[in-house]
């Protein structure tokens, strides 16, 4: 078992023959992802990769059985991307897409609500189960098949937590970066009810930032329903109110959403907290007694 | 990005909502001329910054003659307000408003925001207008009333007209104020806004509503598709280092201490930022270099931290997911040989190629600090640094 996603989750890539799509499900194949073919409208009909590339997402679905969908394609052409994998009978769109104005995230996640498909990101760096599948960007090399289930606002921190989770022999159940920006599709409460559920996570690692009240609406999701061990690390202490870190989603604004309220509504949910990031092995190591 | 005051009633104008009229001028000899355009006997006369507390901090002024017109002009054109929002520097002053007077009974507050909690377009209206909202926010809730607005149908007039009784508006300002509301939210979306605030919103002798202050952010993501609003940018009104790297497309943001930090992605930036604090350091920068990072970015990345003169270490710190450490590696050397670096430079490489890259730069003959994990680059750079600052 693993969340989301496994070995036997077909998957199509829309932005299939473009450079980034193509980059990344080459790795993708490399990995063992059950790549079974890609959307670039116009190309149809053509081969990509050794895939069939279809015109439109329903096509690709039809023929293909595809359950997943990973979305490269650029910015201004997202919503449309989200709305017509959701359509198509996509039931997992992971978009990895940053720059997504914020008005089309709230309509495409309304629709995606309403047709009951689960979606993650945009501006993240997508799922991965080790040895099994991996739908995104992330380096599949720093992962190993395991017990830690790990859930991120940011990507390249998320490869800091696998990384320690790794080399502490522990190794990943399955990854999700949820992305940075204001209207994600899936949140962490999605994504820890999932790997509360998991028989094959024993811990998680919850990696949050800056901005907004979604780790303190997590920290009392964990509260009340999370029995395995957490360990959070918010990033965003040294930043100053007002400035938009990187991330769209990373600002404090009236005061709100600073690390410090983070750390301490965690805290009162029994969460394992960290402050430097490079202690997240070892803080795992404390909370469970592996 | 953020507009100026003149720039948001502007785009209010256009949609319905009802402004003083006004002129903004970029000479005192505009200004003075401005009131015969707008006539009356009674103007005001405010300083056009990207901040708020103009009020307090002197950029505001009613004024009764052309002389004091003149004389206001002549003391902020060219010059730079500090405000409570600024920093220490103030921001420069390149334009005045003039705008009639108006005679005021009563000051209310209107605002949105997308909302996270919700996923939902969030009106905010208070009578307590014209203070600052977070304040009332905080101390009075219930002094703030909501309205959401459903994306599949958009803002409806009768959500106005309940906020307008709510705020106990009667007779004909019910209607106004529905108007307003609405077409704020139409503004809203029709120009992807982040943020819109009428503080205040005011009531005037007269019975009518009016649009006395105007703040408006842009989502910076959509401004491809918004070309008349990012005409508006007034990249003077920002950090000039930022400006630049914005220009990169090099996500940076200036602070006050003196380690410069070059990261590949936001999050990691910040915890980049936090270790160094917690190791006894002071961030100068937060720099994101983004996934796609090229040679050239990175290359430029490092001329932008170090033309901060407060910097006296530098740290790299690069998790290759999507970017090879190697191409890093080789993009610092670039610049360390181009600009001159005088500073100690610690690196930290890890993920994509990282033994490579630390191979080019052990290889380049540079004075550059290797690092083993992100603890050990913390520990390094604050003390390249000159220890705790």
């Amino acid at each position: 078992m693993s969340i989301l996603i496994n070995k036997d989750t077909k998957v199509i890539c829309q932005g299939f023959t473009g450079a980034q799509g193509t980059f990344h499900s080459e790795q993708a194949i490399d990995y063992g992802t059950q790549m079974v073919g890609g959307v670039s409208p116009g190309k149809g009909g053509t081969e990509h990769l050794g895939l069939p590339v279809f015109n439109t997402v329903r096509e690709a679905v039809e023929q293909t059985g595809a359950e997943a969908s990973v979305i490269y394609v650029p910015a201004p052409f997202c919503k449309d991307a989200i709305l017509e994998a959701a359509d198509a009978g996509i039931q997992l769109i992971v978009c990895i897409t940053e720059g997504i104005p914020t008005i089309d995230m709230l309509y495409a996640k309304e629709y995606v609500d309403r047709k009951g498909v689960r979606m993650i990101g945009p501006n993240c760096p997508g799922v991965i189960t080790p040895d099994e599948s991996k739908i995104g960007i992330m380096p599949g090399h720093i992962h190993k098949k395991g017990r830690v289930g790990i859930v991120s606002r940011s990507g390249t921190l998320t490869y800091e937590a696998v990384k320690q989770t790794t080399d502490f022999g522990y190794g990943q159940s399955t990854c999700v970066g949820i992305g940075g920006d204001p209207i994600p599709g899936s949140n962490f409460i999605d994504i820890l009810a999932l790997l509360q559920d998991d028989p094959e996570t024993e811990a998680i690692v919850m990696i949050g930032e800056i901005g907004g009240t979604a780790e303190e609406e997590a920290a009392a999701f964990i509260k009340d329903n999370v029995t395995k061990p957490v360990v959070a690390y918010i990033a965003g202490v040294t930043a100053p109110p007002g400035k938009r870190m990187g991330h769209a989603g990373a600002i404090i604004s009236g005061g709100k959403g600073t690390a410090d309220d983070k750390f301490a509504a965690l805290e009162d949910a029994g969460v394992k907290t960290v402050r430097s990031l490079a202690e997240i092995g070892d803080a795992l190591k404390a909370v469970t007694g592996w | 990005m953020n507009l100026h005051e003149y720039q948001g009633k502007h785009l209010f104008a256009k949609y319905g909502l009802p402004v003083s009229q006004g002129v903004a001028c970029d000479t005192p000899k505009e200004a003075v001329e401005a009131v015969s355009e707008i006539g009356g006997d009674s103007w005001v006369v405010k300083a056009q910054v990207h901040a708020g507390g103009r009020g307090k901090a002197g950029g505001v002024k009613v004024v009764k003659s052309k002389e004091e017109i003149r004389e206001f002009a002549e003391q902020w054109l060219g010059q730079r307000l500090v405000t409570y929002q600024t920093d220490a520097n103030g921001q420069p002053v390149s334009k005045i408003l003039v705008e009639a007077l108006t005679d005021i009974d009563q000051e209310l507050y209107l605002g949105a925001v997308v909302d996270r909690g919700s996923r939902r377009i969030v009106f905010m209206a208070s009578t307590e207008g014209g203070v600052e909202i977070e304040k009332v926010a905080e101390e009075t809730p219930e002094k703030i009333l909501k309205a959401e607005i459903d994306p599949l149908v958009g803002a409806q007039p009768y959500q106005g007209r309940e906020l307008a009784f709510k705020l106990g508006l009667e007779g004909k300002q019910i209607g106004q104020f529905a108007k307003i509301f609405v077409g704020l939210a139409k503004l809203f979306e029709d120009c992807d806004l982040a943020l819109v605030e009428i503080n205040p919103l005011v009531i005037t002798k007269q019975g009518d509503l009016l649009c006395l202050d105007a703040k408006v952010g842009v989502d910076s993501n959509a401004l491809y598709r918004q070309k008349k609003i990012h005409e508006m940018h007034d990249p003077s009104q920002e950090d000039s280092r930022e400006a630049e790297a914005a220009k990169w497309e090099l996500n940076y943001v200036a602070l006050d201490g003196n380690i410069g930090c070059m990261v590949n992605g936001a999050g990691l930036a910040m915890g980049t930022m936090d270790i160094i604090k917690l190791s006894g350091g002071q961030p100068a920068n937060f720099l994101d270099v983004g996934g796609g990072a090229t040679k050239e970015r990175v290359s430029e990345a490092f001329k932008i931290i170090l033309s901060d003169d407060n910097v006296q270490a530098v740290l790299v710190n690069i998790f290759g997911g999507i970017v090879r450490c190697d191409m890093i590696a080789e993009g610092i050397i670039g610049a360390v040989k181009e600009v001159g670096v005088k500073v100690p430079v610690v690196v930290r490489l890890e993920g994509n190629n990282a033994e490579k890259g630390t191979q080019v730069l052990a290889d380049s003959g540079l004075n550059i600090i290797a690092a083993t994990s992100l603890s050990d680059a913390a520990q390094q750079v604050v003390k390249a640094a000159g220890g705790k600052s």
